[in-house]
């Protein structure tokens, strides 16, 4: 029977009723390069989120209502064993720049703040508001 | 079904509604998506009416979904899924499905205009012959991809293109259609309201979970706010969904068996509707001392409403 590779290659070979993943390699989830994640929409954006690891509390409300699908998270786990996501960065090539991640952030001082595109994440993170 | 737990746990599903698609920024649809496709493990097919969301995910020779999906027109997704659920089910009948191993649930997508108005007759059809899909409504109460035109899911005073306020117009003359209930009356096993925020991010996902593994058509109306056509800043996209809510404009329930109703978000107080409507560039006009009126009947379609849902879950009918 055709792998789905094969199935994508040329009609004759699609299967009723195959599901077809979006992969063009399915095993390592590598994306074709006519994968929308694969595209940029960076120059939508005039300001971008920087993101604070050091205030964060992984909630991850950011990646439930970022409706770009943005935030990069690594799988964890937590003291009872639990698997947890744990918010490691922000996709820049898929965000537009629409600050819901920042209005839904909850922490004390935010842990996400938006900035002019052209200031780099270290010099934003530097000037980050402090507790008084 | 998928058991939806916290979200730090919740949030570990890999996503398969992928960005890079050119929905607005701050767009409520993707967020609806989002939690809708990682709400269960079990593969997808998935179609789409045209609209927002159909038209910005699948720009040629791009595609944001990594399930099975297809485009079919702005009229029939429910005729699209149930064809392609029923045939998957002779298939099933003569052994001759291809991944025999997995399980597949199907699942539409529309916006109010494809749902609410011309793709009624397909919805509705394909709940009669009670086809096992989920049905997900992206209602942003307007034709937002063709320039925002009213549908019928557009509220009273709401100004839209071909609702527009003026001297002698004040937007939107019906009331919004109550399309929840109208799909609970075809008996579907299970229909719900929903909204995308941080808040009721469970409500939904749970929601929906529930809904992809009942067997039958099951139906949810979730209010997409719409950043562009409501006219409010993108980063409110939340903030206007759960006010929708505090104020009782979009209450949270669900209706199972065709009947049976249960309130599934109570606000401690309910706030008053000028909230909501102040929020958004559509009802600027109504806050002009002559449409005083509208906010007034605004206020009364809402309570009424709300003591109605109200009396149905006490007398539990
Ligand atoms: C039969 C038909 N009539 C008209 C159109 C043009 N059209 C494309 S999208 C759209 C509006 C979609 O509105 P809605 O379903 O509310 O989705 P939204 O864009 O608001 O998400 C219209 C009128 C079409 N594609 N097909
Ligand atoms: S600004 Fe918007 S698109 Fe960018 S990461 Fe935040 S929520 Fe996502
Ligand atoms: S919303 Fe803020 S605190 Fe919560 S996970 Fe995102 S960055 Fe961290
Ligand atoms: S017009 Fe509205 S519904 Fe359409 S993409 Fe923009 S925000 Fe989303
Ligand atoms: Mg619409």
């Amino acid at each position: 029977m055709a792998t789905p590779k094969e199935m994508l290659t040329t009609w004759d070979k699609v299967q009723f009723g195959a599901v077809l993943p979006a992969f063009e390699d399915p095993e390592h989830k590598v994306r074709s390069k006519f994968h929308s994640y694969n595209y940029s929409v960076a120059d939508w954006r005039v300001e971008k989120p920087v993101f604070n690891r050091e205030l964060c509390i992984d909630c991850d409300f950011c990646w439930v209502s970022c409706p770009d699908s943005c935030f990069i998270v690594e799988e964890v786990e937590n003291k009872r064993g639990k698997k947890q996501a744990k918010i490691v960065g922000i996709n820049y090539n898929l965000c537009k720049g629409c600050g819901v991640c920042v209005d839904v952030c909850p922490t004390p001082i935010k842990s996400l703040l938006m900035f002019p595109e052209y200031i780099d994440n270290e010099e934003a993170l530097k000037q980050w508001p402090k507790k008084d | 079904m998928k058991k939806i737990t916290n979200l730090k746990e919740f949030a570990c599903t890999p996503d398969r509604f992928q960005g890079g698609h050119r929905l607005c920024p701050g767009c409520a649809h993707s967020m609806i998506v989002r939690e809708v496709v990682n709400a269960t493990d079990d593969d997808l097919v998935i179609s789409t009416a045209t609209g927002c969301l159909e038209v910005c995910s699948a720009i040629y020779p791009y595609t944001s979904w990594d399930v099975s999906w297809i485009h079919i027109g702005f009229e029939n997704a429910a005729a699209a899924i149930s064809g392609a659920e029923a045939m998957y089910k002779a298939l099933s009948r003569k052994n001759k499905l291809y991944n025999e191993d997995r399980r597949v649930k199907f699942v539409a997508f529309g916006g109010d205009g494809g749902t609410y108005d011309i793709g009624f007759q397909s919805l509705s059809g394909a709940a009669e012959r009670g086809h096992d899909f989920l049905y997900v409504c992206l209602d942003n109460e307007n034709y937002a991809n063709t320039g925002g035109q009213r549908s019928s899911a557009t509220p009273i005073g709401a100004h839209t293109s071909t609702t527009p306020r003026g001297r002698v117009s004040y937007g939107e003359k019906q009331k919004k259609k109550d399309l929840t209930m109208i799909m609970a009356a075809h008996g579907c096993p299970y229909v719900a309201t929903a909204i995308p925020s941080t808040k009721h991010w469970k409500d939904l996902a749970t929601k929906a979970a529930k809904a992809i593994s009942t067997v039958g058509p099951t139906f949810i109306n979730a209010l997409s706010p719409c950043t562009t056509e409501w006219k409010f800043k993108p980063e409110e996209t939340t903030e206007i969904a759960d006010l929708a809510v505090e104020t009782c404009a979009f209450p949270l329930y669900e209706i199972e068996d065709g009947h049976k109703l249960t309130i599934t978000y109570r606000p401690k107080q309910k706030i008053p509707i000028e909230e909501y409507l102040g929020r958004q560039g559509r009802f600027a006009h109504l806050f002009k001392p002559e449409n005083k009126w509208i906010i007034e009947e605004w206020q009364k379609n809402v309570d009424e409403y709300w003591d109605y849902l109200q009396r149905r879950e006490e007398a539990g009918v």
